[in-house]
């Protein structure tokens, strides 16, 4: 079976709507079908590994939402059905999160090592 | 200009695709609880916003029934937002861009919106105390 990697690069793109990041759910219900796939976060979708985000309180009018996106539980859940999450090491650095508190699971790669690890993919999807 | 506030909102952008929608009705939605009067003029894919036939749908990734998922459907956020001005004595007035439903066959109108063309985002802009341009990128 072709092993893919998926790439989150783009962050919070719909989330309050969607419920979730859609390329993460995606690989949920590939996986589900069957894939063998895992997933690197890079650019601004680093932060999806910060613990403790919440996005619940969303309102208009009397309409609340009761389902708000939980992305960091999404991610872990994926780790334990045996995705390999990867993220750029250099991107948490840059944005002052690398030393914050993250979800465990993930490994992180420098940028100079990510010819490697595409090279392990049968096929690399970026989103 | 009369003393209740009137602001005009043009919205760019199709739901679930970014937060640019979400933020726009946040917005919207703090001006009537403030009891302003709001226009919007959906143009583009923001047609699709006040859509009335979104459905919620099940999850199965996130193990949830419809009930349970009570998926957002933006249409109802605008519902939500038209219902609570009416509540506090304001309005929205909510113009879909007659052209562009056309062309994304999105004809069918919410209750409380109604189809318009940019001559309405005009006179909208003429008659507010400020026109908020939201747009895609």
């Amino acid at each position: 079976m072709a092993k893919v990697l998926n790439i989150v690069t783009s962050a919070y793109r719909g989330t309050l709507e969607e419920q979730d990041d859609t390329i993460i759910w995606l690989t949920h219900a590939m996986r589900g079908a069957g894939a063998e796939i895992d997933v690197l976060l890079q650019g601004s979708a680093v932060n999806y590994l910060v613990r403790g985000q919440d996005a619940s309180g969303l309102r208009f009018g009397a309409w609340e939402q009761t389902q708000p996106p939980r992305v960091d539980d999404d991610l872990a859940k994926l780790v334990q059905k045996g995705a390999k999450l990867y993220a750029v090491r250099e991107d948490l650095a840059e944005r002052g999160i690398a030393e914050a508190p993250l979800m465990d699971g993930y490994e992180a790669i420098g940028r100079r090592d990510l010819a490697r690890l595409l090279n392990g993919y049968e096929r690399v999807w970026q989103w | 200009m009369a003393d209740k506030k009137t602001l005009t909102f043009a919205l760019m952008d199709a739901p679930y695709e970014n937060a640019r929608t979400t933020t726009a009705l946040r917005l919207i939605d703090a001006a009537v609880r403030r009891g302003y009067n709001v226009n919007v003029f959906a143009y583009e894919g923001a047609v699709a916003v006040a859509s009335p036939t979104q459905k919620p749908h099940p999850n199965t990734v996130h193990g949830r029934d419809v009930a349970e998922e009570n998926h957002p459907n933006p249409k109802d956020w605008v519902a939500a937002v038209i219902a609570e001005a009416e509540r506090r004595g304001a309005k929205v007035d909510w113009v879909q861009c007659g052209l562009c439903v056309d062309e994304r066959g999105v004809t069918e109108l919410l209750p409380g919106t109604r189809r318009g063309t940019p001559g309405d985002f005009w006179t909208f802009a003429e008659q507010s105390d400020n026109t908020l341009v939201i747009p895609t990128r």
